[in-house]
């Protein structure tokens, strides 16, 4: 396991003690590329939002987690993965309030907010593939409003 | 013996390690106890080093009889892996690595291996470098099953201080007649939330308390289980009478919130514990006013 000085990294999550792992690696990460504290407080709580899922939902998977450019712009990729039950009604399960467990329903609604770019790939039966992207500046591309 | 030779060694190396120190179980023993492992640990008397020695021998000797030269987990160890893992332990205690521990273990290698030697001399060379190596080997595992005890034991520790953690970090404090505060800080994972819920509760009783402040200046992350387990307690403190003020939400945290769409306008919030208190005494009818000395202007 890496974590800290290099900013690629794959980290495992298969326990709580693993969510404590992927926050600080994100926020160090965060941190080294330049990211405003807000931008950083943002980009940790969604890795951490996501984990969880990942970890309560897809019963374990990883986080990896690569430094990104665009136009000169830097920023930081996340992939949630796991080989869980995956996600049968995506619009459902992102839609806020929306919960298969016992949590707010806010988690991946919330992840979507916090990050510039979500992607979510999920079907019945073949885990879930989560990867959201953030900028340390202005995204490059005009922000989707929601 | 020299029969045995010319029939070309029936007996193992190992099972002649082992019968070599069964049979100098003393002279190794006395020679230990002056080996710095077992010197600075038993202080008290050197009977009690020899003795400490001569159970380590006997369980070798036990290892080497079931040829398992290269096994920690063979039964012989089973018998002193308290006692090493007591001595090891005592060592850490007084400061040594544990390399250094580990290297303390190899030197009780040298007086065993010279005495077999001597023992070994009326015999072939070959038959002195298999006796050799299979003692080599054997006090190597001997190392490895006292490093295991060692890292056994820090594991334990850290699991002890994990727990401790969980009691520690959650002190409940009586800011005032009936105002308690609890300054949050870390990780609120469900087992911490639960322990502060139940510490926060436990006062509010005990303290008569009507106003109950979370500062929560000390958490670095605040996403929507941190932010359920903060609405939980406050509604518990709610339903026992108290007025729960959730304070130390930074910039960065409010945002971040925000964005999450967590809806915290049923929980009273301040910017600082110090608002929190205000607010709190206030409530209570007393108020907070500079005291200004004669003759000396406001700051």
């Amino acid at each position: 396991m890496q974590t800290a000085g290099g900013l690629s990294a794959c980290l495992p999550i298969t326990s709580d003690l693993d969510l404590v792992w992927v926050r600080q690696h994100v926020r160090q990460a965060a941190a080294q590329l330049g990211f405003g504290l807000v931008a950083q407080t943002k980009l940790v709580t969604a890795a951490s939002e996501l984990a969880r899922n990942t970890l309560v939902h897809g019963g374990g998977g990883q986080m990896e987690c690569a430094p990104v450019n665009r136009g000169g712009v830097r920023g930081l990729r996340l992939t949630f993965s796991d080989e869980g039950p995956g996600i049968a009604d995506l619009d459902q399960a992102l839609r806020d309030g929306y919960t298969s467990a016992e949590g707010l329903g806010m988690g991946l609604g919330g992840a979507r907010r916090l990050v510039h770019e979500f992607d979510i790939d999920s079907s019945p039966g073949r885990g879930t593939t989560v990867t959201v992207a953030s900028w340390v500046s202005a995204p490059p591309r005009p922000r989707e409003e929601r | 013996m020299s029969e045995q030779e010319a029939e070309g060694h029936q007996v193992a190396p190992a099972q002649e390690v082992g019968d070599f120190l069964r049979l100098r179980r003393e002279q190794i023993a006395q020679r230990w106890a002056d080996a710095a492992l077992f010197r600075t640990v038993f202080t008290v008397s050197r009977d009690e080093a020899v003795e400490a020695g001569r159970a380590v021998v006997e369980a070798l000797a036990a290892v080497a009889a079931a040829e398992r030269l290269e096994d920690p987990e063979a039964d012989g160890f089973n018998v002193v892996r308290d006692q090493l893992a007591r001595t090891a332990a005592s060592r850490s205690r007084a400061g040594s690595t544990n390399s250094q521990i580990s290297t303390e273990v190899d030197a009780l290698r040298p007086p065993v291996l010279e005495l077999l030697v001597a023992d070994l001399s009326a015999r072939g060379e070959e038959h002195v470098r298999e006796c050799t190596t299979a003692l080599t080997v054997l006090m190597g595992t001997l190392r490895m099953v006292v490093l295991e005890t060692l890292l056994t034991a820090g594991q334990e520790l850290i699991e002890r201080q994990r727990l401790q953690l969980l009691e520690v970090a959650t002190p409940v404090i009586k800011l005032w007649e009936g105002i308690v505060a609890v300054p949050l800080i870390g990780t609120l994972d469900s087992a911490r939330s639960q322990v502060v819920m139940e510490t926060l509760l436990d006062s509010i009783v005990e303290q008569h308390a009507r106003f109950a402040i979370l500062d929560i200046t000390g958490v670095p992350t605040v996403d929507s289980l941190v932010a359920q387990h903060l609405m939980k307690t406050v509604a518990a403190a709610r339903l026992m009478g108290a007025e729960c003020i959730v304070s130390g939400i930074r910039p960065a945290i409010a945002q971040t919130i925000v964005h999450l769409g967590i809806d915290l306008g049923t929980v009273m919030t301040r910017a600082s514990l110090a608002d929190a208190l205000a607010y709190a005494l206030r409530q209570q009818g007393a108020d907070i006013v500079a005291h200004v000395p004669d003759g000396a202007g406001p700051r």
